[in-house]
C-alpha cells in the first residue's frame, strides 16, 4: 500500500513538474494543480495511512492523526484560491498581451498566428 | 550605570546637536562638547579602583541565548583609550568650530562626529566581544559618512567607499574570529575570554581564529597590504583626519590586539604574523611618506608607518614591548593629531596642501610654525619630546628579539631605517613648509595666523608632547602602568620612564636615524629621482579595478540568470530543489523503514492505477486542453476518494467540492483561451523537461516511501484527548480548525479573501473577447442555457442549501463544518449561474459578494475577540448545550460563530472569483451589481 501511495505521489509530481515547465499559462496552471494534489497527499500521508479510523471521537477504537488532516483541509482551500488567482493572472495576461505565453510579453507573432503556423505545417 | 551612560551620551548628543542649529554654530559646538565633559566626570570616580589594578563591570542582559549582553567593562587599557577619545574629541570640536565654513552643514558634522565618538567608546568599553563588534561596525559606518562628508567631491565618495569596503570586510573576518573564540571559550564575555588564553591557544582552531581576528585588526589599523585605504580617507575634512584617522579609529585595531593580548599573544603564529606585518607596514609607510607632496598625504603615510611600529611592538611578544606599544599609542595620538590640525590650519590659510607651493610660511605664521615644528620633532624622535621616549624603547626592544643568526640583525636595521625615513619626512614637513624660500602661487595670499582659539587645541597637544617628554613619570606614569597592567593581565615588568637611559645601543641608533635622516633630506632630490623611476602600485587603482570587475561580473551574472524567461526560472527552481534533496536521498536510496509495507486491496489498487494513468495522461495530452482538463478532474476525484479511503472524511468532502469549483473555473478560463497549446519546445527541451520531471517524481516517491514506513509519534494525542472536554466537539479536525488552531484559520480565510479581492481588482476593467469557436473549427452551441439543466438546477438550490446547513451545523461533531458547507453552497449557486445565466442569477441575489467576504471576516474576528471581553485570550471558545424541539439536545459553541465566519468568507471568495471571470466576456452583457449600482 505504501509503495503504491508513494508511486501515485511520484506520478502526480512528475506530471505536475513537466507541465510546470511548459511555455503557456494553461498547462502551467494544470501542472500546479497536479503538483498541489501531490503535495496535499504527501502532507496527509505524514499522519500515516489508516483504514477506518476517522478522527471523530467515539466512532472507532483508535483514530488517525487529525493534525495533518486539518492542515491539508486549509491547504486545499488555499490551493484553490491560488489556482483561481493564477488563472485570472493568465487571463489578464491574455487580455493585455494578446497571447498566453508565460513570460508575459507582447510578441510579434501572437498565439493565434502560431497556432495557424502549427496547423498549416501539419 | 555610569559606563553605559558614557557610551550612550554621545549618541544622545548626536540626536540633540541638530536641535541647537537654530542657536548658531557656537551653540552647537558647546552642545556637542557636553557629552564628553559629562563622560569624563563619570569616568573620574573609577580611577581609584583602576589604579589598584581592578576593573569595573556593568552588565545587563540582552540576548543571553546568544551570549550577547550589554556588558561594559572599564580597566586601565579601556580608560586610556577612553581618555584619548574624549579629550582629543573635545579638542577636535573646538578646532572644527573654526575650521568649518559657515555655509557647511555643521549640525550634520557634529552629529556624525558624536555618533562616531559613541561607537568608539563602545569598542573600548565593551565587556562582551559581540557587543564590541557591533560598535566596531558602527565606527566603520560613521567613518564612511565622515570621509564622504563633502558629498559633492568624487574623491571623497570613492575614498569613503574604499575605507568602508576594507574595514567592513575586516569586520566580517573579525566576526568569524570572535565567533570561533566564543565557541572555544563558551562565552563572549571579555573576562572569560581573557582568562581562557591557554585554552584558546591550545585549541585546534586557534590559528584560524587568530588569523580572522588579525585580519579585522590589520584592516582597521591600515596595516600592509590593506594600508592603502587610509591615505585616500584623507579626503575627509581635516578635523576628521586628525580624530579618526590618526588618533582614534585607526587605533581600534591596535586596541583589539592589546585587548586580546592575554588571550591570543605569546605564540609563534602571533609573533610571525603580527611582527612581520608591522615591520612591513612600518618601513613601507615611512618610505612613501617621504615622497608625498601633499601635506596630509605625508601625515597619512607617516600614520601608517607609526601604526606599523605599534603593531610590530605588540607582535614582538615581550612584556616590555607591549608597554612600549601602549606608550607609543599615547604619544602618536598627541603629536599626530596636533600635526594634522596644523596642516588643516595651513590648508585653511593658504588654500592648498601642496608642499611644492607652500614654502617659507615662518614669516607669515610664526606661532603656528613653532607648534608644528615641536610636534614634528616629536614625530622624528627628538629628545625631550614624547616621541623620543617610546621610539627609544622601540629601538631597545628591536635588539632583544631572539631570532636565529643573522635574522637577529633585521629588526634593528629595519627600525633604524624607518627612523631615518621618519626624520627625513619630518624634516621635510618643517623645512619645506616653513622655510625653503618663498610661497609659490598660493590661492590665498598673503597667509596669516588663524583665529586665536583655532590654535588652542594644537597648543594643548603640543604641551602634552613636551610634558610627557620631560616628565614622563609624573604625567603619564600611572595611566601607562594601569593600561599596561590591563594589557598584560596584571603582569607588568620593571621599566623606567626616563629621559635618557645612558649611552647605549638604542641611543646610537637614534643618532644614526637623526643624522641619517637629515642627510637624506638634504639629498632628497636624488631619492625623488630614484623614486620616480619605480613603478608605483596604486592601491586605489587596484581597488577600483577590482570593484568595477566585480560589478561587471555581477551584472553579467544577473543578466544570465534573470533573462526574463519564466520557464527558465521554474526550471532552475525545480533543479535546485532536486540538487538539494539528492544528497540525503542518495545516501539512503530505496529505503523502507521498520514498519514495512502493508498489503494492497483490489479497489484501492485499481483506483491508484487510474490516478497514475490519468495524471500521466494529463501531461501527455496537455496540448489538447479540454481533454487534459477532463483527465485532471479524474485525478482530483480519485484524490478525494483516497482521502475517504484513508480515514479522512472531512478532507474527502472538501476535496470533492473544491474539485467541482476548480474544474468549473478552469472551464471558464478555457472559454477565453486558445483551446490547445502550440508545439513550441524543441525535442531536446522536452526530453530535458521529462528527465527533470522524472527526477522530481522519483525523489518524491522515495521520500514518501521512507516517511510512510517509519514509525512515528505525533503531538496529536493532545488534540484527541482535549477535543471533547476542551473544545466541546467530537470531530477533532474541525475542532482543531476552529478552536485549537483558530488563529491559523483566521489567517487562512483572510488570505482567501485577499485572493478573491485581488482577482476582482485585476479583472475590473478588463475585457476579453472569447474566440468564436474552440479553435478547431467547432462553433459554440447556440443553446445558451439548456432547458434540462435549468429545470433540475432550480429545485436543487434549496435542497443544496439545506444540505449545507446540515453539514455546517454538525461540523463540530461529525465530518463537515464551515469550509465544506461554504463550498457546497458555492457549488449550488454556481450551478444557477451555469444553468440560467449571469443576468437571471444576479437579479435574484440581493447582495454583493464583497460584503459577504467582509461579513465572514467580521464574524470570525468578533467570535475571537468576544473572549477578550471575558478576560480570556483571543479566540478562546466556550460551549454549552440547549435542547431544541424535534432536534433534541444540541450543542452550541462560540466556535460556531467563528465557523459561520469561515462559511461566509468561503462563499464570498469563491463566487467573487468565478463571477469576476464570467463577467469578462462582453457578450454576457450583464447589468452588474458588482460595480455597486
Amino acid at each position: 500500500m505504501e509503495l503504491l501511495f508513494a508511486i501515485a505521489i511520484g506520478a502526480l509530481t512528475t506530471s505536475g513538474v513537466y507541465l510546470l515547465l511548459r511555455a503557456r499559462t494553461f498547462p502551467v496552471v494544470m501542472g500546479l494543480t497536479l503538483l498541489s494534489y501531490g503535495v496535499n497527499l504527501f502532507l496527509f500521508a505524514s499522519g500515516r495511512l489508516a483504514t477506518g479510523q476517522q478522527p471523530v471521537i467515539g466512532t472507532t477504537a483508535s483514530y488517525s492523526d487529525p493534525l495533518p488532516q486539518a492542515l491539508v483541509l486549509t491547504a486545499i482551500v488555499i490551493g484553490f484560491a491560488m489556482t483561481a488567482f493564477l488563472v485570472v493572472l493568465s487571463l489578464r495576461n491574455l487580455a493585455d498581451n494578446e497571447n498566453d505565453h508565460v513570460d508575459g510579453r507582447r510578441e510579434a507573432t501572437t498565439a493565434a498566428s502560431k497556432v495557424e503556423q502549427e496547423v498549416s505545417s501539419k | 550605570m555610569s559606563l553605559p551612560l558614557v557610551v550612550l551620551l554621545p549618541f544622545l548628543g548626536a540626536i540633540a546637536a541638530p536641535l541647537f542649529a537654530q542657536g548658531g554654530r557656537t551653540a552647537i559646538a558647546i552642545a556637542s562638547s557636553v557629552p564628553a565633559l559629562i563622560a569624563l566626570a563619570a569616568l573620574f570616580p573609577h580611577w581609584s579602583v583602576l589604579s589598584a589594578g581592578g576593573t569595573v563591570l556593568h552588565t545587563y542582559e540582552w540576548l543571553p541565548v546568544l551570549g550577547l549582553s550589554f556588558s561594559f567593562r572599564l580597566d586601565g587599557l579601556a580608560l586610556l583609550f577612553a581618555l584619548l577619545i574624549l579629550v582629543i574629541g573635545l579638542l577636535v570640536i573646538i578646532y572644527s568650530h573654526y575650521y568649518l565654513k559657515a555655509s557647511e552643514n555643521v549640525a550634520k558634522f557634529y552629529s556624525l562626529l558624536l555618533c562616531f565618538k559613541g561607537s568608539m567608546l563602545g569598542i573600548v568599553l565593551s565587556g562582551n566581544l559581540l557587543l564590541m563588534l557591533i560598535f566596531w561596525e558602527l565606527t566603520s559606518l560613521t567613518s564612511f559618512l565622515l570621509i564622504s562628508f563633502w558629498t559633492h567631491k568624487q574623491d571623497a565618495r570613492r575614498g569613503a567607499r574604499m575605507a568602508l569596503a576594507i574595514t567592513g570586510g575586516g569586520g566580517l573576518a573579525l566576526l568569524g574570529g570572535i565567533l570561533l573564540i566564543g565557541n572555544i571559550v563558551g562565552s563572549f564575555e571579555l573576562d572569560d575570554v581573557l582568562a581562557a588564553g591557554d585554552q584558546i591557544k591550545a585549541h585546534a582552531l586557534y590559528p584560524v581564529a587568530l588569523t580572522l581576528v588579525l585580519l579585522g585588526a590589520f584592516t582597521k589599523s591600515a596595516q600592509f597590504p590593506f594600508h592603502f585605504w587610509l591615505p585616500h580617507a584623507m579626503q575627509a575634512p581635516t578635523p576628521i583626519s586628525a580624530y579618526l584617522h590618526s588618533a582614534t579609529m585607526v587605533k581600534a585595531g591596535i586596541f583589539l590586539m592589546a585587548r586580546l593580548y592575554p588571550a591570543l599573544a605569546g605564540t609563534e603564529q602571533w609573533f610571525y604574523m603580527v611582527s612581520f606585518t608591522g615591520m612591513a607596514t612600518l618601513l613601507l609607510g615611512a618610505y612613501i611618506a617621504m615622497f608625498k607632496h601633499d601635506l596630509k598625504g605625508l601625515l597619512a603615510y607617516s600614520t601608517v608607518s607609526h601604526l606599523g611600529l605599534i603593531t610590530l611592538l605588540l607582535g614582538m611578544g615581550t612584556q616590555l614591548a607591549a608597554v612600549a606599544a601602549i606608550f607609543h599609542v599615547i604619544n602618536h595620538a598627541t603629536f599626530k593629531a596636533s600635526l594634522f590640525m596644523a596642516a588643516g590650519i595651513i590648508d585653511h590659510e593658504t588654500g592648498t596642501r601642496d608642499m611644492r607651493r607652500i614654502n617659507g610660511l615662518w614669516r607669515y605664521m610664526p606661532h603656528t610654525a613653532t607648534l608644528a615644528m615641536v610636534a614634528a620633532s616629536s614625530m622624528a624622535g627628538v629628545p625631550l619630546l614624547n616621541g623620543f621616549l617610546s621610539k627609544e624603547m622601540f629601538f631597545a626592544e628591536s635588539l632583544q628579539l631572539n631570532l636565529p643568526g643573522l635574522w637577529a640583525w633585521i629588526p634593528p636595521i629595519v627600525a633604524t631605517l624607518a627612523g631615518i625615513f621618519a626624520v627625513a619626512y619630518s624634516a621635510r614637513f618643517v623645512h619645506d613648509v616653513f622655510f625653503n624660500g618663498k610661497p609659490v602661487d598660493l590661492p590665498k595670499f598673503p597667509p596669516h595666523e588663524p583665529p586665536r582659539y583655532m590654535k588652542f587645541p594644537v597648543e594643548i597637544l603640543v604641551f602634552a608632547c613636551i610634558m610627557v617628554g620631560v616628565f614622563p613619570t609624573v604625567s603619564v606614569g600611572p595611566l601607562l602602568y594601569s593600561a599596561a597592567s590591563a594589557t598584560l593581565g596584571g603582569d607588568v615588568p620593571d621599566y623606567q620612564l626616563a629621559i635618557l637611559h645612558g649611552f647605549n645601543l638604542p641611543l646610537l641608533m637614534s643618532f644614526l636615524a637623526f643624522f641619517g635622516g637629515l642627510l637624506m633630506y638634504t639629498q632628497r632630490q636624488r631619492f625623488f629621482d630614484f623614486h620616480a623611476q619605480l613603478k608605483e602600485v596604486d592601491g586605489k587603482a587596484v581597488f577600483e579595478f577590482a570593484v568595477s570587475k566585480i560589478e561587471d561580473m555581477a551584472r553579467s551574472f544577473t543578466k544570465w540568470l534573470e533573462n526574463g524567461s519564466l520557464q527558465r526560472y521554474a526550471m532552475l527552481l525545480v533543479v535546485s530543489v532536486i540538487a538539494v534533496t539528492i544528497m540525503p536521498l542518495a545516501e539512503h536510496g530505496f529505503f523502507i523503514g521498520e514498519n514495512g509495507l502493508s498489503p494492497v486491496d483490489w479497489p484501492t489498487g485499481i483506483a491508484a492505477g487510474v490516478l497514475i494513468i490519468a495524471a500521466l495522461a494529463t501531461a501527455l495530452w496537455h496540448r489538447e486542453r479540454f481533454y487534459a482538463l477532463v483527465l485532471l478532474s479524474v485525478v482530483g476525484l480519485i484524490v478525494a476518494l483516497a482521502f475517504a479511503r484513508f480515514s479522512a472524511p472531512d478532507l474527502a468532502m472538501t476535496q470533492l467540492s473544491v474539485e467541482v469549483v476548480t474544474i468549473v473555473l478552469l472551464m471558464l478560463a478555457l472559454y477565453y483561451m486558445p483551446s490547445w497549446t502550440p508545439m513550441e519546445s524543441s525535442r531536446s527541451r522536452r526530453v530535458r523537461d521529462v528527465l527533470i520531471a522524472l527526477a522530481a517524481g522519483a525523489g518524491m516517491t522515495l521520500i514518501t516511501l521512507a516517511m510512510l514506513t517509519q514509525p512515528f509519534s505525533s503531538i496529536s494525542e493532545f488534540f484527541l484527548e482535549n477535543s471533547k472536554p476542551g473544545g466541546g466537539g467530537t470531530n477533532v479536525v474541525n475542532v482543531i480548525l476552529v478552536d485549537f488552531r483558530g488563529f491559523d484559520t483566521l489567517g487562512e480565510i483572510t488570505v482567501l479573501a485577499i485572493a478573491a479581492l485581488g482577482i476582482y481588482a485585476m479583472l475590473k476593467n478588463t475585457a476579453l473577447t472569447p474566440p468564436p469557436g474552440d479553435g478547431l473549427g467547432h462553433a459554440w452551441t447556440r443553446d445558451h442555457y439548456p432547458l434540462m439543466l435549468r429545470q433540475i438546477a432550480r429545485p436543487m438550490l434549496p435542497l443544496a442549501l439545506m444540505v449545507s446547513a446540515y453539514i455546517f451545523l454538525r461540523g463540530h461533531n461529525l465530518p463537515g463544518g464551515g469550509f465544506i458547507a461554504g463550498l457546497i453552497t458555492s457549488v449550488a449557486l454556481i450551478l444557477q449561474y451555469i444553468a440560467s445565466g449571469m443576468v437571471w442569477t444576479e437579479d435574484r441575489i440581493p447582495f454583493r459578494y464583497h460584503n459577504v467576504i467582509g461579513l465572514g471576516l467580521l464574524f470570525a474576528t468578533i467570535a475571537g475577540a468576544g473572549s477578550l471581553a471575558f478576560g480570556y485570550p483571543f479566540l478562546t471558545t466556550t460551549f454549552g448545550y440547549i435542547t431544541w424541539p424535534v432536534v433534541g439536545k444540541f450543542e452550541v459553541a462560540s466556535a460556531l460563530v467563528f465557523d459561520l465566519g469561515v462559511y461566509l468568507a468561503v462563499i464570498g471568495a469563491t463566487l467573487l472569483a468565478l463571477v469576476s471571470i464570467g463577467r469578462l466576456s462582453p457578450h454576457s452583457a450583464i447589468k452588474s451589481k458588482m460595480e455597486g449600482a
